[in-house]
């Protein structure tokens, strides 16, 4: 088995990999940074706690009452201080006919809501009875954060970039440097050659999926509703549809400023318009039926619709299609056109 | 008609090929021998890759005839790709691979012929076997090439300037290479425009320019066929010698001038020689360089063309 061409080609792109780092980096390591950074930065916040400052223990006490309440005891002064610099919301002062005093500026939402917090605690705490009771029932629930609509996202980019920037890149770096006619003039069949770089990124491919998928569910606690079998399965038709689009973009091509250009007039908008960061649905239903049409879209929202709402094989179905359509329309074209030196 | 028994390696028959409007190939007729090393020798553009490209079976003629080891590329080309040994011009191999993965490779392309390791040894590359292709010099690059073609073990083996931008050093290892394969009884087709490395390495010798063969035979035949066995080159400084006199002595042949310097092609240079010495003195002019060497292929592509291989 080792001495047949496709096991040592596949050898060669196994190689030429992994000897790369810049190559290791970019594929690897910047989506989950990426991931990481935006999951950070929309990451869902605890409750908000706000600061607020008593200058009477008994009012104090009376605040603390309140878990949403970080209370301070300050002396006057220093409390109204604190209240116009900011860093306390609201001071509770006693005043003489035995009611309260709230000092806060009410144009600022924290001011507003420390004052109905404050009041509420000082008015238990003096006995009030609340007529009602009221019970809550608090919903955070997996699926309906960023994070979650992200990851699916950010595999589908991975897929694409990969897909087409791989073979893309090492094509016309051969065809270049005429590696590619040397290759052509042994008797190796030439389908070997483009199916190498195909059975390469399917070997690639559960560390392309599975980095950035492992990160949101062990990191972020990303669901995985839907059947495995029909992620990867959706994943491998995504690769395959991809390269051969890089296959394609690299039929004829001779150089790498021309290869980059054609792969990032195809990619870029893709990027803007199949929902890799915000939803598709934004831009006008005008443009829905191209949106829905692009491969991206469609990995993108089989994978969402697999992810977080458990679609299976036949809810898939449209997206796999319009995959389906793209890799024999791009592969048929590639093998068309595609120039041996 | 029945076929003379020749064992032709290689038959080209009124080979044409045009590029939009320039002809690369006009019209070649080649018979290669087996067992021989035969030369393509012309300037660069003169069509020299254009043909072995033809008969690689890489580039498709516009008319013509080929047939390699027997066989022709439109009915046989997977079996005479099995049989066949190939050095591009300027090939880069991978470079992210090693010496033994590289020769690994290509010979897995191949039903048949001596493993990676044997390949290295015959291109004496056993010490880098294990280093990158990127880090290996010009010489050791053409080396590995070479045994890419040999992995096959080829009947026939096409060389396209196999030494070209090497250093003297490499180069005359590669030579040795070569010689040692022809001394193995392997046929080979080989392109340089190097006079030398034609003389060295081959048998027979195609002389082209603009697309066409303008001289065939042994480099000594060729060099015969001018009728000139030595060139006397001098050189009087500012004076002006008078070269219809010179041109006028016994065994001189042609007398031109080049860059400051007088060359005189001569048949016997015993009596050219004293002859140009005493005619020199005859006429006062003084002598500051006088050179004398063998008729080289070069000169013979002058002869025939006016013009020297390596012009730019």
């Amino acid at each position: 088995m080792s001495n047949h061409p496709l096991f040592q080609l596949t050898l060669m792109r196994m190689r030429e990999f992994i000897r790369e780092p810049e190559a290791l980096f970019w594929s690897m390591i910047f989506p989950i940074a990426l991931a990481a950074g935006l999951g950070i930065a929309f990451r869902n916040r605890p409750p908000e706690v706000l600061k607020v400052a008593a200058v009477t223990p008994r009012l104090a006490e009376a605040l603390r009452q309140e878990k949403l309440l970080d209370v301070t005891q300050l002396p006057p002064q220093l409390a109204e201080q604190f209240v116009r610099t900011g860093k306390v919301a609201l001071v509770a002062e006693p005043a003489a006919d035995g009611s309260v005093v709230y000092r806060y500026d009410d144009t600022n939402p924290e001011g507003r809501q420390a004052r109905m917090l404050a009041d509420q605690a000082i008015q238990r705490a003096s006995g009030r009875q609340d007529p009602i009771a009221g019970n809550d029932q608090i919903m955070r629930e997996p699926g309906s954060r960023y994070i979650d609509f992200l990851i699916p996202g950010l595999i589908g980019m991975g897929i694409m970039g990969n897909s087409i920037w791989g073979p893309g890149f090492s094509i016309v770096d051969a065809r270049r440097k005429k590696l590619m006619k040397r290759i052509v003039a042994t008797p190796m069949p030439k389908h070997y050659y483009l199916l190498s770089f195909l059975l390469w990124r399917m070997i690639l491919l559960p560390v392309d999926v599975g980095v950035p998928l492992a990160f949101g569910v062990f990191v972020f606690g990303i669901p995985l509703r839907g059947s495995f079998g029909a992620l990867a399965a959706i994943c491998v038709l995504a690769t395959l549809a991809f390269s051969a689009g890089g296959l394609l973009i690299a039929s004829r091509v001779r150089t790498i400023e021309a290869a980059s250009g054609l792969m990032n007039l195809s990619m870029v908008p893709m990027w803007i318009l199949s929902g890799v960061f915000f939803s598709s649905q934004r831009f006008p239903d005008l443009v829905q039926p191209i949106i829905k049409a692009l491969p991206l879209t469609a990995v993108i929202d089989a994978l969402r619709g697999n992810m977080l709402q458990g679609a299976g094989f036949a809810q898939m179905a449209p997206q796999a299609a319009v995959l389906g359509v793209w890799l024999v329309v791009c592969f048929g074209l590639a093998l068309r056109l595609f120039r041996w030196r | 008609m029945p076929q003379p028994e020749t064992k032709a390696a290689l038959r080209v028959r009124n080979l044409r090929k045009t590029y939009k409007d320039v002809v690369a190939v006009d019209g070649i007729d080649l018979d290669i021998l087996a067992g021989e090393c035969f030369g393509l020798l012309g300037p660069n553009g003169a069509g020299k890759t254009t043909t072995i490209e033809i008969c690689e079976g890489l580039t498709e003629a516009d008319s013509g005839e080929v047939e390699v080891l027997g066989l022709h590329w439109k009915s046989d080309a997977s079996a005479l790709r099995q049989k066949l040994g190939i050095q591009l011009q300027e090939t880069q191999l991978a470079e992210k691979l090693t010496v033994f993965e590289t020769l690994r490779l290509f010979r897995s392309f191949f039903r048949q012929g001596p493993g990676a390791e044997d390949a290295i040894r015959i291109v004496q590359l056993e010490e880098k076997r294990d280093a990158r292709v990127g880090g290996l010099s010009g010489g050791q690059k053409q080396r590995l090439a070479l045994a890419c073609a040999l992995v096959g073990d080829p009947d026939l083996l096409f060389l396209d300037e196999p030494t070209t931008g090497l250093d003297p050093q490499a180069r005359r290892q590669l030579w040795d290479l070569i010689e040692e394969f022809k001394a193995a009884g392997r046929t080979i087709l080989l392109t340089t425009h190097y006079m030398e490395e034609a003389e060295r390495l081959c048998g027979r010798v195609a002389i082209m320019d603009h697309g066409k063969v303008i001289a065939q035979g042994t480099p000594r035949e060729l060099i015969a066929s001018i009728g000139v066995e030595h060139v006397v080159e001098f050189s009087a400084g500012d004076a002006v010698p008078d070269l219809a006199g010179i041109g006028a002595m016994a065994g001189v042949r042609d007398v031109r001038t080049e860059n400051g310097s007088v060359l005189l092609q001569v048949t016997e240079l015993h009596k050219a020689v004293p002859g140009l010495l005493d005619e020199l003195g005859r006429q006062g002019i003084p002598l500051t360089e006088l050179r004398t060497h063998s008729a080289t292929l070069e000169d013979v592509f002058v002869h025939l063309t006016g013009r020297h291989l390596r012009d730019e």
